[in-house]
């Protein structure tokens, strides 16, 4: 019986329990490809040992792309010979990850053809992963994908595949159009993306307001996150019938204001919108009552990753507020300037964050040609060794 | 060779989203009015024309077969004319325009083993990363952890009985696939001890400048091993970030004894109320535990329980921290403070207590 092939007495443990399971989800896959028997077989042995048994990736990948594909070959060959090769292939998601039925189906029957018939839905960046196939199946299944028009996902130092929230498909809060902005700068940018060209990778995150519900600010060396510059949009009907159903206002609302800028007297909200910070906060609480502005428009916020090599940053301030009809021009001017200047000065492995930190903002603001503005920081300088420049 | 030379199909990019579109989404593109919430996983948008989307969450282990890839596209075809998606935080959710088909959806979906939820104060999916399913780099693995996390949490994901949202999320390595230091609670793989190096393959799949250039506190020096050239580790300067295995296949680092798994707290990645912020060190070292992670489960429920039982509504798990200070976390969870959770790299001082704000 193919099942009684590889023992996994211990991740049978991890078939337990209410969540769903990824160890069912590898048995099913067994069927489609005898490659999981190995993946089973390899994984309990992980179990057993604790410790990883993959090696560090080759370069594997599709004719004339520089990226999209992992290489990953497991360090026991013999003994797992279906997974020798176990390469993972990233196809760039459709904005905003919204499939048909049939898509996925396509999919699908490209994946088992080719290979583990494993996939992540979808890769922390964004993509789809198609999980294990080996070196000669990657220029077929890019074919069929190709052909069913689906192309692959980035890798390396390229710019990495731009992923969006829902935004103005479903949800009322979105300041500017996020799906068609990652469809327009993925397109836009496919030599970027398929044949890196940086020093490092670059990611591109949108979100539709300040909730960033593609975690753009903690991601993306470029987050584009939707904000108002006018009047939060307030319906006191509905304010009022909020506060009937029971939600405190006072204190659930007004007092959660980081700048307290509202004033509830029992019947009517005040907002003091010049105040306001744009946080979300009341809207968040109110959706019926009160919605963004309609001066909408995103900020551009420049820098953030993960802690590898010098430590983990935040996005911070670059273009306070961009009109939401002139995101796109801006956007493509300012990065052309952005990726000039890291091309040009970024070290090895050295993200754009990093050489900000390294350079210092204002001479990267010199730099890309951009004037400082005091919404860029928390507070001025606190120290007095100051580098002054001699000036003309 | 005689024959034309077939166009081969590149640079196409992702295909555009508007075929995707539910007819009711595309009619109402950036026309929603406002959200109600039905039920945990089950929400409804109604736009300024008066049509509704009935939006349908489930959760699902990310690790997805091709066989319930195509579970989710047969209901997706029976209840709502094949029209769904997936979510930043790998669920899937299915869009519908018939109120009538949310009930029979979610019973096929739960009779499927998908629970429901993980809208609004639910805690949603967990955000990870590969682990030994398929990385090299991996302190410890992904799947099995969020798994043994989330069969403790179930209930959570299907209520929304939190005082705000709470988001956790796993990487397996300091590499950090994955927005995990910005999470409510981030479960994190750490090494513990220097890199092994490989003196005999070194210098055949390395270059050893990178290889000292890419070390964060340069501990890498280089040396001569046996006549051959290689290089050492000043082991008292490493702090096993793994810089070095990434661009050198000679520096290994995965050590079954002393690989394991740190706890991080209150970070948050929405700007709603306070700013975004990191998430801080709450417990250094737990010790890989397979099948079943029992020290990581019961340190994120233990803390998951304390915070909902002292924050208040709205406050994200950083906001409740910041509000009763970290000497009453501490106390709170039980969990010991050690030399470990103060900072000591590069810029440490600045979370040191720099006034005597002090709660007694
Ligand atoms: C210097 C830092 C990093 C290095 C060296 C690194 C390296 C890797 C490696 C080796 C893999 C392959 C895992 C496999 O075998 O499938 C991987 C996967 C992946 N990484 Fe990273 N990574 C880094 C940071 C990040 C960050 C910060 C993100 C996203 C915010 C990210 C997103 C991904 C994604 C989406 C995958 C695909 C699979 C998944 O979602 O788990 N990586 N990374
Ligand atoms: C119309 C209302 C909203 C829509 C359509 C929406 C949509 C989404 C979706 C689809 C996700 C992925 C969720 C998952 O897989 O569990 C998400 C994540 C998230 N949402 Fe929202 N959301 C809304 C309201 C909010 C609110 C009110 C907040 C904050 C108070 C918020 C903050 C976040 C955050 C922080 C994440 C997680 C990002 C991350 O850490 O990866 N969202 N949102
Ligand atoms: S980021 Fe804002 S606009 Fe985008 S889905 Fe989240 S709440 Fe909506
Ligand atoms: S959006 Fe935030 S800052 Fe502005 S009024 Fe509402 S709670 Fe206050
Ligand atoms: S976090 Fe580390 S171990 Fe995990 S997938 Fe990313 S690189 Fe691999
Ligand atoms: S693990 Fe990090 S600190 Fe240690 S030697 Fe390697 S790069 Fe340097």
């Amino acid at each position: 019986m193919a099942d009684e092939k590889v023992q996994t007495k211990l991740l049978d443990e991890l078939e337990k329990g209410p969540w769903p399971s990824f160890v069912k989800e590898i048995k099913k896959a067994r069927k489609v490809s005898p490659v999981c028997d190995d993946l089973l077989g390899q994984l309990e042995l992980s179990y057993e040992e604790k410790v990883g048994h993959w090696k560090h990736g080759g370069i594997v990948g599709v004719m004339g792309y520089g990226g999209g594909v992992i290489g990953r070959y497991s360090d026991l060959p013999e003994k797992f010979p279906n997974v020798a090769h176990f390469h993972t292939m990233r196809i760039n998601q459709p904005s905003g990850w919204f499939y048909t039925s049939n898509a996925l189906r396509t999919l699908c029957d490209i994946w088992d053809r080719h290979g583990s018939g494993l996939t992540n839905m979808h890769g922390s960046t964004g993509d789809i992963v198609f999980l294990g196939t080996k070196t000669d199946e990657l220029e077929p299944c890019f074919k069929e994908l190709t052909e069913a028009g689906f192309d692959l996902g980035g890798s390396g130092s390229c710019m990495r595949t731009p992923s969006a929230c829902v935004g103005k498909a479903r949800c009322e809060w979105a300041c500017y159009d996020t799906m068609k902005m990652c469809n327009d700068i993925t397109h836009q940018y496919q030599d970027e993306l398929h044949r890196p060209p940086f020093p490092y990778k670059f990611k591109f995150k949108f979100s539709g307001c300040p909730n960033d519900c593609v975690a753009s600010i903690a991601r993306a060396d470029l987050s584009v996150i939707g904000t108002w510059k006018d009047d939060i949009q307030q319906n006191d009907a509905e304010v009022a019938a909020y506060a009937a159903k029971g939600l405190d206002v006072q204190d659930d609302v007004c007092g959660r204001c980081p700048t307290k800028c509202m004033k509830w007297d029992g019947k009517k909200l005040t907002i003091n919108n010049r105040e306001c910070v744009r946080c979300m906060h009341c809207i968040n609480a109110m959706p019926k009552a009160l919605a963004p502005g309609k001066e909408r428009g995103a900020t551009l916020l420049i820098g953030a990753k993960a802690p590898i090599v010098q430590g983990a940053l935040l996005s911070s301030v670059l273009v306070p507020f961009v009109p939401a009809d002139e995101l796109m021009d801006t956007i493509k001017e300012l990065i052309s300037r952005v990726w000039d200047f890291w091309d040009e000065y970024g070290k090895n492995r050295e993200r754009v964050g990093e050489l900000i930190q390294r350079v210092g903002m204002g001479n990267f603001l010199d730099a890309i040609g951009l004037d400082p503005v005091p919404e860029m920081i928390t507070a001025p300088r606190d120290n007095p060794y100051i580098y002054f420049k001699d000036e003309a | 060779m005689a024959a034309e030379p077939v166009k081969r199909i590149t640079d196409i990019g992702p295909p555009n989203f508007e075929k995707f579109l539910h007819p009711v989404i595309k009619k109402n593109y950036g026309l929603w009015k406002y959200h109600d919430n039905l039920a945990p996983g089950v929400l409804c948008h109604v736009a300024e024309s008066g049509d509704k989307i009935f939006t349908v969450r489930a959760a699902s282990p990310r690790l997805l077969s091709t066989t319930t890839i195509r579970q989710f596209a047969d209901l997706a075809e029976k209840y709502c004319g094949g029209y769904l998606r997936f979510t930043s935080r790998n669920n899937v959710e299915f869009l519908l325009d018939n109120q009538a088909n949310i009930e029979p959806l979610k019973k096929e979906l739960l009779a499927l083993g998908f629970p429901v939820g993980g809208t609004n104060n639910a805690i949603s999916n967990i955000v990870h990363t590969q682990g030994w399913v398929h990385c090299h780099s991996s302190a410890t693995d992904a799947s099995g952890i969020v798994k043994s996390v989330m069969d403790a949490l179930c209930d959570r994901f299907t209520h929304e009985d939190l005082p705000a949202k709470l988001r956790i999320a796993l990487a397996c390595c300091l590499n950090m696939c994955g927005a995990v230091h910005c999470s409510d609670i981030a479960i994190l793989g750490v090494h513990r001890k220097p890199p092994k190096i490989k003196h005999d393959i070194l210098p055949k799949v390395c270059e050893v400048p990178t290889l000292i250039a890419s070390c964060p506190t340069g501990a890498i020096r280089p040396a001569t091993v046996d006549g051959k050239q290689s290089v050492e580790v000043v082991e008292e300067q490493c702090m096993f970030c793994a810089n070095c295995y990434t661009v050198c296949p000679a520096m290994p680092l995965n050590d079954p004894e002393n690989d394991g798994i740190s706890i991080w707290v209150g970070g948050k990645v929405s700007n709603a109320r306070s700013a975004p912020k990191f998430s801080k060190l709450a417990i250094p070292f737990i010790p890989n535990e397979p099948p079943r992670w029992p020290g990581v489960v019961d340190a994120v429920v233990n803390i998951v329980e304390v915070y909902a039982k002292n924050a208040k509504k709205f406050e994200r798990m950083g906001e409740w921290i910041e509000r009763i200070g970290w000497p009453k976390f501490f106390e709170l969870t039980g969990i010991p403070f050690t030399k470990y959770h103060i900072d000591d790299f590069r810029l440490a001082g600045t979370t040191y207590a720099r006034s005597t704000h002090i709660r007694f």
